[in-house]
């Protein structure tokens, strides 16, 4: 065993590209749910963006085309959710486990032609004079466009829920969705905005493991991480800058784990290999014992605009 | 047999569907499968002898399948599958051993094949390929082309089978590189590519120049692309795509003509419970073109290797070997038994020199 193998910067600069999907696709849920709705189809949009994200961006030869249809996609498909719980009245977890199969079938489909087919690269953005600093630079400052574009997603997240008047609303519905129905919000009209964001952010996070991490489409390939993503924003307590510990916490004990156990450390690999999921869960439970972690009231409710 | 079987199929079809009393002389043959049949690993290569199935018998025959089902989970799915009239099912992974014994037991006109297994009953057959004969031509080509001396290993779960790969790649790249290096890493997964592009990626980061695989994607290899200088080998699949590098040459699982074969005995009504394990002399494991990345004289070595081992003139575990603990595992010349305490089968156990522990399950 040689710990020294491991080196810290490279370690801490995989760190963050590992926990991108799932702090992309956490962070759109944490939104879903604090509007009041709980949708269980993450992983489902997820594959989705990653396949169409995939196809586009082949096709275009542009990742970042391909981001972009990702989330259109991932948006797309949080409406049919979106659509048959507000409107129809559907059960949310039982049409959320649907969405999921449905998104996981139809990625197959479209996926099929493109399987065995490469990527195209997506080049680092080298942040200007930053990215020159010793030891932080290439750990926080020599990644992908998309690492920033998801911590600037977090920031607004974070911005507009506390800060603004549209994120009160968007809170009040989560709470009471009858309170704020009386008051004259448009309930229906807030959780559609709020589902197809969380839809937008599930297809980035699918494209971002296809066309970045990966880097290739494989039927099958986010492998449970929108599950994970939905952990976390429970451990979380459905706050934006704990959606980021948590998934920076998962994706670098994941990471870790691996490193460790290539570098022969003597602990054993069960241990390692269940880590990620004990510390993470840990260390968020230990952050929610004091202070208001409650979720959102109306989470998961039927929403009857009629009395 | 299976008259009685038609007949009864067609009295239970009676009361329901009429339509589908035209299947009934149609010998039917599932696949339970632990990927999904894109894996372009694995999975694929068993899909691919379902089809050469199909290929062989048009009509005669039907299949189905039912593709990432969960290890852990998989009883239901064999059992729906026995319930709707299937004549032989293949479960295609090592962990849906007690499953198919369990459902085996309650269908007992219904024939079971499990692949790389031990469990055998009446009605269940196991068949398994000697994977670790390919081992030793990549660990061959592995020690001859890695500069930095570190290997690594991207291993599933820590069954005989896989372990067998481990020491076989291990003996055989040790013999033409002395110093070479094993960094293994467990994935407890056969499937997960962001898992295991980040298992690859975190072997690269520590030295390895080489990466072996015993899981069932082309994540690695699109690591190992990324990195530029690192050599991969296919894994389950020729893996193509990744030709001439960094893939250098592969493993390649041909189903293909077991399942064409006892398909067959099925039809025929000789099918009877037997344990096949075959290598590369039967053809069951290929070894994918080694490609021009390999340098000439290497590439002649590793094609001798793997005719001797095709001929069975020479055998991949072949003493003197040690145990990792240093005691006498095999004595100079002796080869490796199949079955017995220190057979193959129940391989438990790292050769000498590979610094890294065995998980215990």
């Amino acid at each position: 065993m040689d710990l020294g193998q491991i080196n810290p910067i490279l370690l801490l600069a995989s760190l963050m590209v590992a926990a991108t999907p799932i702090l992309l696709a956490a962070i759109g849920e944490a939104v879903v749910e604090k509007s009041g709705v709980l949708n269980l189809g993450v992983e489902g949009m997820m594959i989705t963006g990653a396949v169409v994200g995939f196809a586009i961006g082949v096709n275009t030869g542009a990742p970042s085309i391909g981001f972009v249809a990702a989330a259109f996609a991932g948006a797309a498909l949080s409406m049919l959710f979106g659509v048959l719980v507000l409107y129809l009245k559907s059960n949310q977890v039982a049409t959320g486990l649907g969405l999921t199969l449905f998104g996981l079938g139809l990625s197959a489909l479209i996926g099929k032609p493109f399987e065995g087919i490469k990527a195209p690269t997506m080049a680092k953005y080298e942040v200007p004079l930053l990215s020159d600093i010793p030891a932080l630079g290439p750990i926080l400052f020599r990644h992908d466009p998309m690492v920033y574009v998801s911590l600037i997603i977090v920031a607004l997240t974070w911005y507009v829920l506390a800060r603004t008047r549209a994120g009160l609303i968007l809170r009040g519905v989560g709470e009471n969705h009858d309170a704020a129905h009386a008051l004259g919000y448009k309930v229906i009209r807030v959780r559609l905005m709020a589902i197809a964001f969380g839809g937008a952010c599930a297809g980035l996070g699918g494209a971002y493991i296809s066309l970045v991490r990966v880097p290739q489409w494989v039927e099958g390939m986010t492998a449970g991480a929108g599950w994970i993503a939905l952990a976390i924003v429970v451990f979380a307590s459905w706050r934006p800058w704990r959606v980021l510990l948590g998934a920076y916490l998962f994706g670098g004990i994941s990471v870790l784990q691996l490193n460790l156990q290539a570098a022969g450390v003597a602990i054993p690999v069960e241990v390692l290999a269940m880590s990620p999921y004990l510390i993470t869960i840990l260390v968020l439970v230990v952050i929610s014992l004091r202070g208001n972690h409650g979720a959102p009231g109306s989470l998961g409710r039927e929403f009857h605009a009629t009395h | 047999m299976r008259v009685l079987k038609s007949l009864l199929a067609t009295a239970a079809l009676a009361t329901g569907l009429a339509g589908a009393a035209m299947a009934e002389d149609k010998t039917k043959v599932g696949f339970i499968y632990v990927g999904p049949v894109g894996d372009g690993g694995w999975t694929y290569e068993h899909d691919q002898g379902r089809k050469a199935v199909e290929a062989a018998f048009g009509d005669k025959v039907e299949t189905v399948y039912v593709e990432s089902v969960s290890e852990s989970n998989a009883e239901g799915p064999i059992t729906q599958m026995a319930l709707s009239g299937v004549d032989l099912i293949f479960t295609t992974s090592f962990g849906f051993m007690d499953a198919t014994v369990a459902v085996a037991e309650k269908f007992p006109n219904v024939k079971f094949e499990h692949a790389t297994g031990y469990k055998q009953a009446d009605n269940v057959s196991v068949y398994s390929a000697r994977f670790y004969e390919g081992r030793a031509v990549q660990g061959h080509i592995a020690g001859k082309m890695t500069k930095s001396n570190i290997i690594g290993y991207i291993a599933s779960f820590p069954i005989p089978e896989v372990i067998r790969g481990i020491n076989s790649a291990y003996i055989h790249a040790k013999k033409v590189n002395p110093d070479v290096q094993f960094k293994i890493i467990w994935a407890y997964t056969w499937f997960d590519p962001a898992k295991e592009a980040d298992a690859a990626k975190a072997l690269i980061e520590q030295g390895a120049d080489v990466i072996l695989q015993h899981t069932d994607s082309t994540a690695p290899q699109a690591a190992a692309k990324e990195a530029g200088n690192v050599v991969t080998f296919g894994q389950a699949s020729d893996m193509g795509d990744y030709a001439p590098f960094p893939r250098v040459s592969s493993i390649i699982d041909d189903w293909a003509p077991y399942y064409v074969a006892r398909t067959q005995a099925v039809m025929d009504g000789t099918w009877e419970s037997v344990s096949t394990w075959d290598g590369i002399g039967a053809g069951m494991v290929g070894i994918g073109e080694i490609s021009d990345a390999v340098p000439a004289g290497v590439k002649a070595e590793a094609e001798a290797l793997r005719d001797a081992l095709a001929s069975g003139e020479y055998h991949a575990f072949t003493g003197p070997l040690n145990k990792q603990d240093g005691s006498v595992w095999l004595a100079e010349g002796e080869t490796a038994a199949d079955y017995g305490d220190n057979g193959l089968a129940g391989m438990n156990f790292y050769v000498e020199g590979i610094d890294s522990e065995i998980p215990s399950n």
